[in-house]
């Protein structure tokens, strides 16, 4: 599958009466690719949420396309893109979003159950995924803790294991390491990593240096336009092995 | 987690916010429910009076006036121990423009052993009666024989029972319909029986204002005027021609009664619309602060893939069940504090008042369930109608 964006952007409306166009996002175009990390990287502001938003599907572009294997998202209707969000998308919000009132176990099936007649990978072998994952996130014994009593970076693995368990083919991550230690910012990385393996396509937003480690293509943005830094492209096998 | 699941989860997770929302629409299906039946009650014992209530004019002894108010005697049914001579019936039937005359005897109210609460004996004359006698044709086929009586439906004894009055044995033939008014816990026979009572009470000791006499005695004449004949004219010839009596027309008065009922209903009715749409509009601001409140969750279950349409039906779901809650809870409160004090509302209302049948209740109850239901349902709708109208991109990161 091929996720692709061509010349989106995004704007909003600023200044005195909301009078003048601010351009969160610049024409912008931006590939995908199965089986890749993408990095995105920029100072706070430059749009990296909201490129990231428009890709997954959850933020109308005001201009451009988002294409899945050609076909527009947002050209698709309500029912069918909640759909594709739900069996292809996987997502680490920035805000580590989680339901309170559930548990840790509940919270990362939720996506799962959802649609009866979801295809793919079924709620046992979601949970089962679930659980390993928990384990190598160092929170194997939280499932089944209510959400609410868990701590920033945990509640971010758990995101991270909602994001992963129902095999999605695209994963966003937008700053998946936020408050998380170095050891489980490795750790994090490195789930976020064998995912690929699978043939799932990766796209991480983050601050942080240690990820440019882990990324086949690392893209910077700069008041909401794109460039490509191609110095730092080059494959980082090596560093999953080391962990 | 199966997300049909997920109303249910909620609910029982947050029990504090799910309290308060049965509560709000517990308050409103009270109103509603409590407003409709006191109202409809009021109206069907206006009904019931203005059916029984056939007589242009009642002619009363002139003492009698200081004894007890007509208003009530009219409304409540209440009654009196005066009396006077039987004469003045023939003297009212010789008035020009007097169709019908139906005389009543009273006796003073007593405590019946069958009973906790005073009853009163009411003697009619079954062939001119037009007051009471199509009431009681219309309970019981029966007619009044010699000790025979019909109770009112609040006198504790049942047809074919046995009720002793004054050490006398009468025959219980059948019980009456309702009427909301004091005439419920009355006791009704003819005049020969009545008189036979009379000397029994007056064998115990209890005396009355006049001796008997060879005409007998009556209490009150209830007088129907003939087509065409001026009421007022005839009120005062009536009161010209008989003795120690005063004639006094009622058509005053039940518009004086309905005039003050309608009064009453209105006031209920608009307090219960004001309720009504004080509750709706508290419920909106309620569903649209919880829907705020809970924008990023809702939000969230949209970026996981839930479809505008599931989303909504969760929300539904979640409001349906806590509005049938509070509907059902209030309805039980409204019955609970409207039904086993019907009597204790009659009394401080001063006037008629017949709870309606069952099934118009329990319609009025499902309308009710409905109307919260709906009220639940298009409120969390609006609120989540105006949440889902915003990509959920933007609402999850407005912190
Ligand atoms: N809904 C909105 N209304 C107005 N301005 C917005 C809105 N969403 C984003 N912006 C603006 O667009 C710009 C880009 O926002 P965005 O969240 O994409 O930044 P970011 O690169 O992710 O920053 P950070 O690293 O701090 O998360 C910011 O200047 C922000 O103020
Ligand atoms: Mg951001």
């Amino acid at each position: 599958m091929l996720l692709e964006a061509s010349s989106v952007e995004k704007w909003y409306l600023r200044g005195k009466g909301f009078s003048n166009r601010f351009f969160a996002v610049n024409s912008t175009d931006l590939i995908l690719e199965s089986g890749k990390v993408t990095v995105l990287t920029g100072r706070s502001g430059s749009g990296k949420t909201t490129l990231m938003n428009m890709m997954a599907g959850l933020l109308t572009p005001d201009g451009g396309k988002v294409l899945l294997d050609g076909k527009d998202l947002y050209a698709m209707d309500d029912n069918t893109l909640s759909r594709l969000r739900n069996r292809h998308f996987g997502m680490i919000p920035q805000g580590a979003e989680i339901l309170p009132d559930l548990t840790v176990m509940e919270n990362i099936l939720l996506p799962i159950g959802i649609y009866r007649d979801r295809y793919g990978r079924s709620a046992s072998e979601a949970e089962e995924c679930a659980r390993e994952l928990l384990e190598q996130m160092e929170i194997g014994d939280l499932s089944d803790v209510p959400a609410k009593e868990l701590s920033g970076g945990e509640r971010r693995r758990v995101c991270a294991a909602r994001a992963l368990a129902g095999a999605p083919e695209f994963v966003f991550a937008d700053e998946p390491t936020s408050d998380l230690d170095d050891d489980n910012t490795k750790i994090i990385l490195s789930v976020l990593r064998q995912a690929t393996a699978s043939g799932c396509a990766v796209m991480i937003v983050t601050h942080d240096p240690e990820a440019l480690g882990y990324a086949d293509i690392h893209y910077r943005m700069d008041g909401g336009s794109l460039s490509v830094l191609p110095e730092d492209n080059k494959p980082k096998e090596e560093k999953i092995h080391a962990i | 987690m199966n997300i049909r699941k997920l109303p249910f989860t909620n609910l029982l997770r947050k029990p504090g916010r799910t309290i308060a929302l049965v509560l709000l629409t517990a308050l409103l299906a009270l109103s509603v429910f409590g407003g409709s039946v006191v109202v409809m009650s009021m109206q069907r014992g206006l009904k019931s009076l203005e059916s029984r209530l056939g007589a242009d004019i009642i002619v009363v002894p002139s003492s009698a006036q200081s004894k007890v108010s007509f208003k009530n005697m009219l409304l409540q049914g209440t009654t009196g121990a005066f009396y006077m001579s039987g004469e003045n019936l023939t003297r009212t039937l010789e008035v020009e423009g007097v169709e019908k005359a139906a005389p009543q005897l009273f006796l003073a109210s007593l405590k019946a052993d069958c009973c906790s609460i005073k009853i009163q004996v009411i003697g009619i004359d079954p062939e001119t009666d037009f007051i009471i006698q199509p009431w009681i044709e219309e309970s019981c086929r029966q007619e009044l024989g010699d000790m025979d009586v019909v109770v009112g439906c609040d006198v504790g004894v049942g047809a074919g029972d046995t009720l002793k009055i004054y050490e006398q044995y009468c025959h219980v033939t059948g019980k009456l319909a309702p009427t909301g008014t004091g005439l419920d816990s009355a006791v009704y026979c003819n005049m020969d029986t009545m008189n036979k009572l009379l000397k029994a009470a007056e064998a115990k000791g209890i005396t009355h204002d006049i001796t008997s006499e060879d005409e007998g005695l009556v209490s009150a004449i209830y007088v129907k005027v003939r087509e065409g004949y001026d009421i007022g004219k005839v009120n005062s010839a009536i009161q010209g021609h008989t003795r120690k009596a005063s004639a006094v027309r009622t058509k005053s008065m039940i518009t004086d009664v309905s005039g003050s009922l309608s009064g009453i209903s209105r006031t209920v009715t608009w307090l219960t619309a004001a309720i009504w749409i004080l509750s709706l509009v508290i419920l909106l601001i309620a569903f649209a602060m919880i829907v705020n409140e809970r924008k990023k969750e809702f939000a969230l279950l949209r970026l996981l893939g839930t479809s505008r349409r599931l989303l909504g039906s969760v929300i539904r779901i979640e409001t349906a069940v806590c509005s049938l809650a509070g509907g059902i809870a209030g309805v039980m409160i409204a019955s609970v504090f409207l039904f086993p004090f019907t009597k204790l509302i009659e009394s401080s209302l001063g006037l008629p008042y017949l709870t309606p049948p069952l099934p118009r209740i329990l319609l009025t109850a499902l309308a009710t369930l409905a109307g919260t239901v709906i009220m639940g349902s298009l409120a969390s709708a609006w609120a989540a109608g105006r949440l889902s109208r915003v990509d959920p991109g933007i609402v999850l990161r407005g912190n």
